[in-house]
């Protein structure tokens, strides 16, 4: 891996220019490498990270499962890396011009990772550097503990897509609260009324009081209610730190869980193994927002290399060229999705609807159709409007809240579907919808979305871990679960349950055998069954599965 | 196969089956199938190409730059198998379980059968949403342009060698990233690391129309290699001749004269090698129960067992593929048999009964090493083996090894399939253990359990 020679470099450093006179925002470092096809086979298993620790599976990665993205949030061919400074990476044979559209591309990535405040919690960090130093002390451990360190990244990353990550995000974006009125909360809305449970008028009692210890002393008011309290109510201090230690921290995602209560890890001997656990979360919750704002991501960037490229002085001459290639990245496909399209396409569209100042509320109480079609207030407000977008929004919300059935019929979009004619022994794509319900339901079906998975401790008994898998109207791939649980049990050291939903399987039939995997899918006219769910507990006690249902 | 019902039809009111079994047999008959080649997509992974973009696999490189996937190929790949596999013995020995796979093996393209796709595979095994609840219909996907609601807008043939060729390139990580091994290399690696046994008696040697060079013939003043001894023999010879040593214990060497032709070198020389060679024979029953599962099981089985032995002979093996229901058909390739649809109903002994043909019309038996392996559901309409009996014996008076495998239905755990019942009941099993081999799985067995099944089947 080289960097970039000089003369690329300043095509990169006047794209800066422009891009931040354009309104882009990013920091001045960055760092372009020129990668080979020898770089490339090192780096897709690391996810493009050079830095990141080595791990066995990474040699072999030559994957083919199904269902790949949910299993690495990862692209393992992303372009443009979060770090500080951000890494870039580039073919050795560019043309200057197709440089420019990319450096723009880039540009508009980094601007969305040092704006978007999905990725809150990689902005204070240099990935790149923490992932060194955790790639040094996983390789000093291995030297130490041998293959153990293997099984514990191994088991570790068995459930590092279960990782808190929203709730590392709220906790990082909440406004400071100070402890003393969470004192107060914690008196009048739980100690009184469940705690104590004083009568309406007792209650109504202690908040005249308390007004006026505020009257009286001013700042000092709310002490002297309390001190007041203590007297009172002498186990008051006791209860109340019990509910900050119950509810302030919680237990956090599954990661945390057994680092904090596995009696494994507590153990001296394997203390190094929680470690290993951090390294290993941290690396996880990095990649969490790349893939939550995919979409959003790649329609930023194609909306900006193609604004800011269309007005660079330096590649006239290269329309056509660029054309050709523009069109490559951001066509609509016929079947399929294209994030770079689609997310270019609603960017547009919020611009342009925010410059007719349609997301105003005057417009929302317009219902006449020609009325609304025509409606136009010249705002100018668009590019403020995509700019708050690109601050604040995630792929679901995205897609949640500009996918209506404008800009699905403006664009012609469809949900398409899939068939077998077995007659004709082909498969038929054909339009399924055109309803932007339809639409917006199925990108957001296609979107990333890990189970939802949680640790009942009222459940979990002597010694043993107790999963709640929230029903989400889909099951969890079988295959995956034994091997998953017993990863847990060895960081757990006890039995672990896992509670999730199940279709209730119904008998088959010799016919429904005929349908299943040899030969195609036979096409038969298929009720619209309603599926029948029932809830089980899968158990994983000393390397051994069970199944019990509910 | 219509021709047959009426005589079929007496057969089963003379043999008083029960209605299940009656049931089965009808349904094998009445069946709409026919023994027409399938497409060779195999399940529903294969058959859902890639061709619907997904969100998350495009990225800059490769639309923006045009860069395809790193292509590492096969060799490179190698040596890190090597030390994953020894990795995953070990794992065993932790007490966790093996997390290699060889992965999906068979795609044998037509008239290439040497070719086998080999996937090493590993999963990161984590909690996961199951995708799709019914398999009849894909997950839908985006589209854009015209059509009305309902329209078709386009058709794709089952069988589509554009969506399965180019591993790997450009297709980012949803691509399929396969590597292409003969199946040499990948008996090697079966051998090796799942520790299948290696052949002892390779059987009666036979001469080949094979060479070897070697360093065996001596010649006179020239060669590759002086040979020390034969010369030192050479000279001293000379000499005595000569009358330069006289006294024998008083030999000084440093009178003898050495001549030319004295000096004995090696050269290379062609030797004829003798090496032993094999004929295999992969019987598969085809009829209507086989669909499904089992097929692709015994089909999977087969490949490694054919890799297996063209490791073991070095390549010398010869293949022979029979495919039966009711009757036997000898067929010209893997593919066919691969993929040959299932239909009609079952005669185990039909193929046994080819195979002795086979075996006979061609002198089979005097030249090679002959191994026969037999897939089937354990369904046979010839339910006491009757006829299947005898020409199993017979074909166990010059195989090396038979081996069967039955694939059970789920539904039949625990009841012995029929083909199993009467095999156990003829004692052929406990009589010839060298050279007769059972092995029950269940249709849903996994590789592991394959690979269990062959060293059962072969050690």
């Amino acid at each position: 891996m080289e960097l970039i020679d000089q003369h690329t470099k300043k095509i990169m450093e006047g794209c800066k220019d422009r891009a931040r006179a354009a309104g882009l925002c990013f920091e001045d470092e960055t760092l372009e490498y020129i990668v080979t096809n020898r770089d490339l086979l090192e780096l897709t298993p690391k996810v493009m990270i050079p830095t990141l620790y080595d791990y066995w599976v990474h040699d072999v990665e030559i994957l083919k499962e199904k269902g790949r993205y949910e299993l690495y949030p990862g692209n393992p061919y992303e372009t443009v890396i979060n770090t500080r400074p951000a890494i870039s990476f580039y073919n050795d044979n560019n043309p200057d011009w197709l440089n420019v559209m990319i450096f723009y591309h880039v540009l508009a990535h980094i601007d969305f990772f040092q704006n978007n405040h999905f990725f809150r919690h990689t902005w204070d960090d240099d990935f790149a550097g923490q992932a060194l130093s955790d790639k040094r002390f996983i390789a000093k451990l291995r030297s130490e503990k041998g293959r153990w360190v293997d099984y514990v990244i191994e088991f570790t990353r068995g459930i590092d897509n279960l990782v808190g990550y929203h709730g590392d995000l709220s906790r990082l974006n909440r406004p400071v609260q100070k402890d003393g009125s969470k004192r107060l909360d914690y008196y009048f809305d739980v100690f009184l009324q469940s705690v104590k449970n004083v009568k309406i008028h007792e209650y109504m009692k202690e908040i005249k009081r308390f007004n006026e210890c505020i009257a009286m002393y001013g700042e000092f008011g709310e002490k002297m209610f309390f001190s007041n309290i203590v007297k009172k109510y002498p186990e008051f201090e006791a209860f109340f730190d019990r509910h900050i230690k119950e509810n302030n921290n919680g237990n956090g995602d599954l990661i945390q869980f057994l680092i904090k209560n596995s009696d494994v890890l507590r153990k001296d001997d394997n203390r190094w193994m929680t470690s290993v656990m951090h390294v290993v979360r941290k690396t996880s919750l990095f990649f969490q927002p790349q893939i939550r704002t995919k979409i959003m991501n790649e329609g930023w960037a194609s909306y900006w290399h193609e604004t800011l490229f269309l007005k660079d002085d330096r590649i006239n001459g290269h329309e056509v060229d660029f054309a050709r290639i523009n069109a490559g990245v951001t066509a609509l496909p016929r079947v399929g999705l294209n994030p770079y399209a689609l997310g270019m396409r609603l960017f547009q569209n919020i611009e342009n609807m925010g410059n007719k100042g349609k997301y105003d509320w005057e417009f929302r109480k317009i219902e006449d159709v020609d009325i609304r079609k025509k409606y136009n207030q010249n705002t100018g407000k668009g590019k403020e409007l995509i700019f708050k977008v690109r601050n604040d929004f995630g792929d679901f919300m995205f897609i949640n809240t500009f996918v209506d059935q404008d800009f699905v019929s403006g664009n012609k979009l469809f949900v398409a579907g899939r068939r077998l004619n077995s007659a004709k022994m082909i498969w038929e794509y054909y339009v399924k919808s055109r309803k932007a319900k339809d639409y917006r339901q199925m990108l957001i079906d296609s979107l990333y979305h890990p189970p939802h998975i949680e640790v009942d401790e009222n459940k979990c008994g002597d010694h043993a871990l107790y999963l709640v898998h929230h029903f989400e109207e889909k099951p969890l791939v079988k295959d995956l679960i034994a091997n998953t649980m017993m990863g847990i049990e060895y960081l757990w050291g006890g039995p672990v349950h896992l509670e999730t939903s199940e279709v209730v399987s119904v008998p088959e039939t010799r016919n429904n055998v005929m349908t299943s995997a040899f030969s195609p899918p036979q096409q038969k006219e298929i009720k619209e069954q309603k599926v029948k769910w029932e809830r089980v507990v899968y158990t994983m006690e000393n390397r051994k599965i069970s199944k019990k249902v509910l | 196969m219509n021709d047959n019902m009426p005589a079929d039809d007496r057969k089963l009111k003379i043999k008083g089956l029960t209605p299940e079994q009656k049931q089965k047999i009808r349904w094998e008959l009445e069946g709409d199938c026919c023994h027409e080649i399938s497409p060779m997509q195999i399940d529903a992974e294969y058959i859902a190409p890639d061709s619907l973009e997904n969100i998350y696999a495009s990225n800059d490189l490769c639309k923006l730059q045009n860069t395809s996937g790193p292509k590492g190929s096969y060799v490179n790949r190698l040596r890190s198998i090597d030390e994953l596999l020894e990795r995953d013995k070990q794992r065993e020995k932790d007490g966790f379980p093996r997390k290699i796979r060889v992965g999906r093996l068979v795609k044998p393209r037509k008239g290439d059968k040497e070719k086998i796709i080999v996937v090493p595979t590993t999963v990161e095994e984590k909690f996961l949403h199951e995708k799709r609840l019914s398999p009849a219909e894909d997950e839908p996907s985006g589209g854009s342009g015209r059509g009305e609601e309902g329209e078709v807008i386009h058709e794709q043939p089952l069988h589509d060698p554009e969506t399965q060729g180019g591993a790997g390139s450009g297709q980012g990580d949803g691509g399929q990233h396969e590597m292409e091994s003969n199946a040499y290399d990948l008996g090697k690696i079966l051998t090796e690391h799942f520790e299948l046994p290696n052949l002892k008696d390779k059987g009666k040697k036979r001469s080949l129309s094979r060479y070897t060079y070697d360093l065996t013939d001596k010649n006179r003043r020239f060669g590759q290699i002086i040979d020390k001894k034969a010369t030192l023999r050479k000279i001293v010879e000379t000499n005595i001749i000569l009358g330069n040593l006289r006294d024998m214990r008083h030999i000084d060497p440093t009178g003898f004269l050495i001549s030319p032709s004295d000096r004995i070198y090696r050269i290379l020389s062609r030797e004829k090698d003798y090496d032993s060679q094999a004929v295999v024979f992969f019987l598969r029953d085809y009829s209507g129960s086989m669909l499904g599962k089992p097929t692709e099981l015994i089909v999977s089985q087969h490949v490694l067992i054919y890799t297996w032995l063209l490791y073991q002979y070095a390549m010398q093996v010869e293949s022979r593929f029979i495919l039966h229901d009711t009757e036997a058909k000898e067929v010209d390739d893997f593919y066919t048999y691969y993929n040959s649809k299932v239909a009609g109903g079952t005669r185990v002994a039909s193929a046994f009964r080819l195979v002795n043909d086979i075996v006979e019309k061609e002198n089979l038996a005097a030249d090679y090493n002959i191994y026969i392996f037999h897939g089937t559901d354990g369904d046979d309409w010839d339910r006491e083996g009757q006829e299947s009996i005898p020409e199993l014996k017979k074909m166990l008076t010059y195989a090396n090894r038979v081996g069967v495998t039955i694939a059970e239905h789920p539904g039949s755990a625990g009841n012995e399939t029929e083909v199993e019942q009467y095999l156990k009941k003829s004692r052929l099993l406990n009589e010839k253990p060298d050279l007769f081999r059972l092995d029950v799985m269940q249709e849903d067995a996994d590789e592991t359990r394959i690979i269990e099944g062959i060293k059962a089947l072969i050690s």
